[in-house]
Formats: C-alpha cells, sequence, structure tokens
C-alpha cells in the first residue's frame, strides 16, 4: 500500500485584490491631504464648545504665542487668481518705503504667518533656509508708536472688505496683548471676528441637570 | 508574494521547445512603497477643522458721542484675576457708595456658569413655554418656525443680564476665551470686554486682604 504522496507546494496567496485596494486607498488620502505650510510659532490653542469650523478663505489670522509674539497671516483668497498676499505685501511695503523684487514675491506668497517688523521683510524673504527665517521672527510690532499689524490689517480689509477674523492665541498668552490686538482690529472697525479654540464638552451644573 | 506568473501549458508531448521562462515581476518592493505612503497619508491627514468662536464686540462710541447708557439693574460684573478666579458683583460699583461685594468663583460648571444659568432663568422659562404650548398643540408652527423663534428669543431677550467682563493684570488669553465661552453657553446675549476701573482694582485688593 502505498501512500497517496501530496505535492509540495509553496502556498502562493494573491495579493492582487489587495495591492489595488492599498492604492485605491494611497490615490484618495493623497487627494484628500490638505498641504498645510509651517506655521511661525507653535500655537496651543484653548478649548470651547463652539463647533463652527473656520471659513476656507479669505481669513486673516493674528496669531499671538506663548511668549507674547504677533503673528500675521493672510490666505490667497478663494482662487490664487486674486493674488491677494502679493497685492497686501506690496502695499504694506510701499507704506514703509519697501521695494519687492518679484522673487521674493513670489517667496511670500508660498509662506504661511510671519512675524517680524516690516523693514526686515526683503531679508527674510531672501534668507536661504527655515533656520535663519526662524531666528528673525520677533513678532510684529503693535506699541502705538509703531503699530504695524494696524497697517497689515487695514491693507487686508482695504482688498477685501468681507475678510474674516481670526485671532489664534496661545492659552498661556497673556492678555494684555490680546486686549491690544483687539483694539486694533476694532479700530478698523471689525467688531465681529473669531477666535480659534478646540472642542470640548459643555457640562452644566448638577442642580439644573437634575432638574431637566 | 505579489507577482505576475504567467501560465506555461507544457502538456502535449510534441518537439521539445526550448523552456520558456514565465515573465515574473517581483513586485514586493512595490507593495511596500505604496504601504508605507498609505500609512504616511494617513497619519498625517488632519480631517477635523479647527473650531471658531464668534464674538461680536459693541462697536466703539465715537469721539463726541456718549457711550450708551447702562441699565444697572441687569448690570454683571465679571473681573477675572490671576490664577484662574472670578470675582463678580452686581449693578454699578459707586466710589461715593457702599461698595458692593465680591462673590468668588471659579471656572468649572458649578461656578460662573451656574450664576449665569441662573440669571438668565426668566428667559429660559419663556423658551421652555414656547416649546411646551408647541408639544401640547396650543400653538401650530413648524418646527423651523419654532427653531427661528427661540433663536430670536435670545437674541432679542431684555430680561437676561448684561455682562461687563474685566480682566485685570495676570490673566491669561485662554481665561477670556472660557468666559466668552461661558457666554455662550448660558446664550447670554450681552457683553462687552472693558477695562477695569480704579474702583474695581481696590475693590480687588481689599479683596484679597
Amino acid at each position: 500500500m502505498g501512500k497517496i504522496k501530496l505535492a509540495v507546494k509553496t502556498p502562493r496567496i494573491d495579493m492582487t485584490p489587495m495591492v489595488d485596494l492599498f492604492f485605491l486607498l494611497l490615490v484618495f488620502f493623497i487627494l484628500t491631504a490638505t498641504f498645510r505650510p509651517e506655521e511661525a510659532a507653535p500655537i496651543d490653542t484653548p478649548s470651547s464648545t463652539s463647533q463652527t469650523p473656520i471659513p476656507d478663505s479669505h481669513v486673516v489670522t493674528i496669531l499671538i504665542s506663548k511668549d507674547d509674539k504677533v503673528f500675521f497671516n493672510v490666505d490667497n483668497g478663494s482662487d490664487t487668481i486674486e493674488h491677494l498676499r502679493a497685492k497686501i505685501l506690496q502695499a504694506v511695503g510701499s507704506q514703509y518705503q519697501i521695494k519687492f523684487t518679484p522673487k521674493q514675491i513670489k517667496k511670500f506668497v508660498g509662506l504661511a504667518s510671519f512675524g517680524l517688523p516690516a523693514a526686515n521683510l526683503p531679508a527674510f524673504l531672501d534668507a536661504p533656509d527655515v533656520k535663519s527665517r526662524e531666528a528673525m521672527q520677533v513678532g510684529i510690532p503693535i506699541d502705538s508708536l509703531d503699530n504695524q499689524l494696524m497697517t497689515w490689517v487695514r491693507y487686508a480689509r482695504l482688498y477685501n472688505s468681507d475678510m474674516e477674523f481670526a485671532i489664534k492665541g496661545d492659552g498661556a498668552a497673556n492678555y494684555p496683548v490680546v486686549k491690544k490686538v483687539i483694539a486694533v482690529l476694532q479700530d478698523n472697525n471689525v467688531n465681529k471676528f473669531n477666535l480659534t479654540t478646540n472642542l470640548k464638552k459643555v457640562e452644566l451644573p448638577t442642580d439644573i441637570v437634575q432638574n431637566k | 508574494m505579489a507577482e505576475i506568473v504567467q501560465e506555461e501549458g507544457h502538456k502535449g508531448k510534441g518537439k521539445k521547445k526550448p523552456k520558456k521562462h514565465g515573465t515574473h515581476i517581483d513586485m514586493t518592493p512595490m507593495v511596500d512603497l505604496a504601504c508605507l505612503l498609505l500609512t504616511f497619508f494617513m497619519l498625517t491627514t488632519a480631517f477635523n477643522k479647527p473650531k471658531v468662536m464668534e464674538i461680536i464686540l459693541p462697536e466703539k462710541p465715537k469721539e463726541n458721542e456718549k457711550p450708551p447708557e447702562l441699565d444697572k439693574s441687569r448690570a454683571l460684573n465679571i473681573l477675572l484675576i490671576d490664577h484662574d478666579k472670578i470675582l463678580w458683583y452686581d449693578g454699578l460699583a459707586d466710589p461715593n457708595k457702599t461698595l458692593p461685594v465680591l462673590t468668588v468663583t471659579d471656572f468649572t460648571k458649578d461656578g460662573i456658569r451656574k450664576v449665569l444659568l441662573q440669571r438668565n432663568k426668566a428667559l429660559y422659562a419663556k423658551v421652555d413655554r414656547l416649546n411646551k404650548d408647541v408639544i401640547e398643540g396650543k400653538l401650530k408652527i413648524t418646527r423651523d418656525t419654532l427653531e427661528s423663534r427661540t433663536k430670536r428669543m435670545y437674541k432679542e431677550d431684555k430680561s437676561g443680564p448684561i455682562v461687563l467682563i474685566k480682566a485685570a493684570d495676570g490673566v491669561k488669553y485662554r481665561n477670556i476665551v472660557d468666559i466668552i465661552d461661558e457666554m455662550a453657553i448660558a446664550n447670554v446675549a450681552r457683553y462687552t470686554l472693558v477695562d477695569i476701573n480704579p474702583v474695581e482694582k481696590t475693590m480687588v485688593k481689599n479683596f484679597r486682604k
């Protein structure tokens, strides 16, 4: 009696469907990924119970870091043809008698938030790498003597009167700076603005919950 | 592994053909890479956008314009001080009269939130009554109308407190966001951020003693 010999075969798994799925997911994630340019300073926003998402475009963001530096950011508009950033930069430049080369303007359009006196902007835009740029970010001056944030806000509003304003402050930033920023907005007749926050749950006082 | 194998049929008894090698493409590296990229994009994608809290402040009075008169009976003053503490008092502090008593509270759910919800009780009762009428069938309106009417009631409220938020030195931005959030939770329609005045400064100072 001879045993039936089974042919020893290395098992072969057909991986084609798995690979198909991988690529499908990969394409999906690549397309949905939004490229987020690096912010000038790490900001840990406080939490609120508000659920409104931030608008997609035409948003001016004023960032306040933990060490009370003020940064400014404006998006390029809903359509790149608007060239909002380039226009605002040139307008602010002419205010402070600074001429920007096309290369510098191009660089500025690609950057995100920034915080430095306007006079240092050309050097900032010519800086070779992120490290040297980082060292120049000392915050936008908002003293009453030299209130450059006012200029930025004014020109941002000039090129688009429907601009939404958002203050994105670190939870540990000091109130006097926030007050100054709000004063700048109010001086520009911006009385409705947004505070960027994280989401948290609403909790009601114990006895009110019990009564309901 | 993943590979393309071309089947070869060599059963016949025909002439011995030179052995054909099946086209063998090893797909392992490609799959590895796809897997790696997939993981990267999955981890870096942020689906939830940051949230914003809208705040509408009253317009600044013009140079030669008098600031609007405030109804004393509705005024609620909230003084924010350092170490996440809140002091509050009713009405207006008049230096010529006895100063109002400060009450200390904090940002927990049984703190200032309770005070504000208590103040807005009349409004909540009104909204509850409207809801009850609709449920019991006394009032026949659609759900949308009810919603917009409730919203309007919150907005045009004439009985709730007028909150004046005053922040002392040493207050963090976090506290400001928290207190404005409290206003939203308690549906306080009227509030503003104002500077702390000298009378209140002494009140805080006396309180700390």
